[in-house]
């Protein structure tokens, strides 16, 4: 699959943001490590909505005919593409009461229950997210219950990436913050390190004699029929080399995972180590963004079967 | 009605004039234009509903050349309009045409990740997905003969590779021809359950390809001959 960047831009920074919404909620319901203030919190969730926002309209920017945005929102009942607009944009309002109630002081359970409902929402909009991709039974990598997995665990490890520097930033007890990091971020390297071991050998996956339907002997293309490139060639034809993606799979471990992990301990020894959490961070991000990115460059769609590949 | 298309993978000739008659009737029909990028530059591409691809079968002396035409199967379960957000694609209830309202797509691509037929085209001058209509305004056309009211490709085949027909009817033409030849429909490990529906190559008696006789003593002088003279 060819890899877009808006979409790439667009998974990272909303999973991340959705991810730091409600590990605020969580930090603000436990006042871990003493509680981050009022004026923090709020911080800190418009620093989240803008991200989600900033990522929602990114990936308007991949769409061809952008003036029927609108009407992606209609189709809930079958399309988790449409299902992940819905629940991003009831998110919003959501967030926006719980904030609101924060900055107000408004009384504990309004607080507590609006905080909790945006982040359930946060949870099933990044699932929705996931599940665009995992829906597809024309690309074998994709079509997983990993794929949400591994969507939610990424952007609650940026999230909790991102926490952690505001902890720092804020001035409260890290060790809470650590905690929480080091628990998701070990999670989401497992939980990719799984993904990459199954798409290894994903199973039965349709061959070019299921393709043309001439199962009883060996099958292969003569001709594609098209001079130049097409939309199909464009779109699916995109191939990345096995060295290459083996190469960007050990770049997601140790800038996504590693070196994020490395920080922790840094930001522990020092008790405080801003510089630490801002790279912890960015590597996490930037580890995320390539993650997305091979994500995206190693799904095989079946399509290729009739451009010649003998199994996808 | 269930409409569809049967394609008789015997017969193709490959001459890929489905093609070109599907594009010149619908470049004008309900959803056209069918945008082409570059028609006469260095990298000629663009907007077609209908492939032709040529594939080999089996490994020489066995090999058989198979010609492959392609368009979108109207798929009884069909996940190109289940994922599409904006409702723009549609399968209709009562014929089982997959359309897409041009005024309604927003051109994500989804539905083109979701179709293992590559049988949807983005067209990069309206921004909007297209695909096969199956001849929607001609198929129904009442000032048309009757014997005109079927779609473009199949029309103009000159080796009638192509039928078409309802094949929720088991006495149709289509239905009888699927049963009697053993039609197949492409990926059904995939449960799309595709409505148009191929034909497989007849078994033909392999061509001996060992005709000549076993070279005698004067044929080997003779070879040998040929290598030395320096023509």
């Amino acid at each position: 699959m060819h890899p877009a960047f808006s979409v790439i831009f667009f998974t990272v920074a909303s999973g991340a943001g959705f991810g730091l919404f409600s590990l605020l909620f969580i930090a603000d319901t436990f006042k871990l490590g003493g509680g981050f203030t009022p004026a923090q919190l709020v911080i800190g969730g418009l620093v989240a909505m803008s991200l989600i926002v900033f990522g929602l309209l990114s990936s308007t920017f991949h769409l061809a005919n952008p003036k029927n945005a609108w009407r992606a929102f209609s189709r809930f009942r079958t399309s988790w593409l449409s299902r992940e607009g819905v629940f991003a944009v009831v998110f919003m309002p959501l967030a926006l009461v719980y904030l609101a109630s924060v900055w107000f002081d408004a009384p504990l359970w309004l607080r507590e229950t609006f905080g909790f409902l945006s982040a359930v929402l946060a949870w099933i909009t990044v699932f929705s997210t996931g599940m665009i991709y995992a829906c597809l039974k024309t690309i074998r990598q994709w079509n997983t219950p990993l794929v949400p997995a591994n969507y939610l665990a990424l952007g609650y490890a940026s999230g909790s990436l991102l926490l952690l520097l505001g902890a720092v930033m804020a001035g409260l007890d890290t060790l809470p913050y650590i905690a929480m990091s080091a628990l998701i971020v070990s999670i989401a390297a497992v939980l990719k390190a799984i993904y990459y071991f199954w798409i290894r050998s994903p199973g039965l996956t349709p061959t070019i004699n299921t393709a043309t339907g001439l199962t009883r002997a060996k099958v292969k293309l003569l001709d594609t029929g098209h001079t130049h490139g097409t939309f199909l060639t464009q779109e699916f034809g995109f191939q990345i080399a096995r060295q290459k993606a083996g190469l960007l799979k050990v770049v997601v471990f140790g800038l996504g995972f590693a070196l994020p992990g490395l920080m922790l301990v840094w930001v522990f020894n020092a008790q405080g180590g801003q510089a630490a959490a801002v790279v912890a961070a960015c590597a996490g991000i930037a580890g995320a963004a390539v993650e997305r990115w091979l994500f995206f460059a190693e799904a095989r769609h079946v399509v290729n079967l009739y451009h010649g590949a003998q199994r996808c | 009605m269930r409409l569809g298309l049967v394609i008789d993978l015997d017969v193709c000739v490959g001459c890929h004039a489905c093609a070109i008659a599907c594009k010149e009737w619908n470049a004008s029909g309900t959803i056209g234009p069918l945008s082409d990028y570059q028609p006469y530059g260095a990298e000629p591409s663009g907007v077609w509903f209908n492939r032709i691809r040529h594939y080999e079968m089996d490994e020489y002396p066995n090999n058989k050349t198979v010609n492959f035409p392609m368009s979108c199967m109207h798929c009884e379960d069909a996940d190109c309009v289940t994922v599409c957000p904006t409702g723009a694609s549609y399968k209709r209830a009562e014929d089982g045409i997959v359309l897409i309202d041009q005024d309604k797509c927003m051109g994500c691509n989804y539905c083109s990740w979701a179709c293992p037929y590559g049988a949807r085209e983005l067209d990069r001058s309206s921004g909007t997905m297209k695909k096969c209509t199956l001849c929607v305004d001609r198929i129904y056309d009442q000032e048309l003969p009757v014997e005109e009211r079927q779609p473009a490709c199949v029309l103009t085949c000159p080796a009638h590779a192509r039928m078409f027909g309802d094949f929720d009817d088991p006495d149709s033409a289509v239905s009888r021809t699927v049963r009697e030849r053993g039609g197949f429909p492409l990926m059904p490990e995939l449960n799309y359950n595709p409505t148009n529906t191929y034909l497989p190559p007849r078994r033909k008696p392999v061509i001996p390809v060992d005709t000549q006789p076993k070279s005698g003593l004067k044929e080997s002088i003779k070879q040998f001959a040929n290598k030395l003279v320096r023509r």
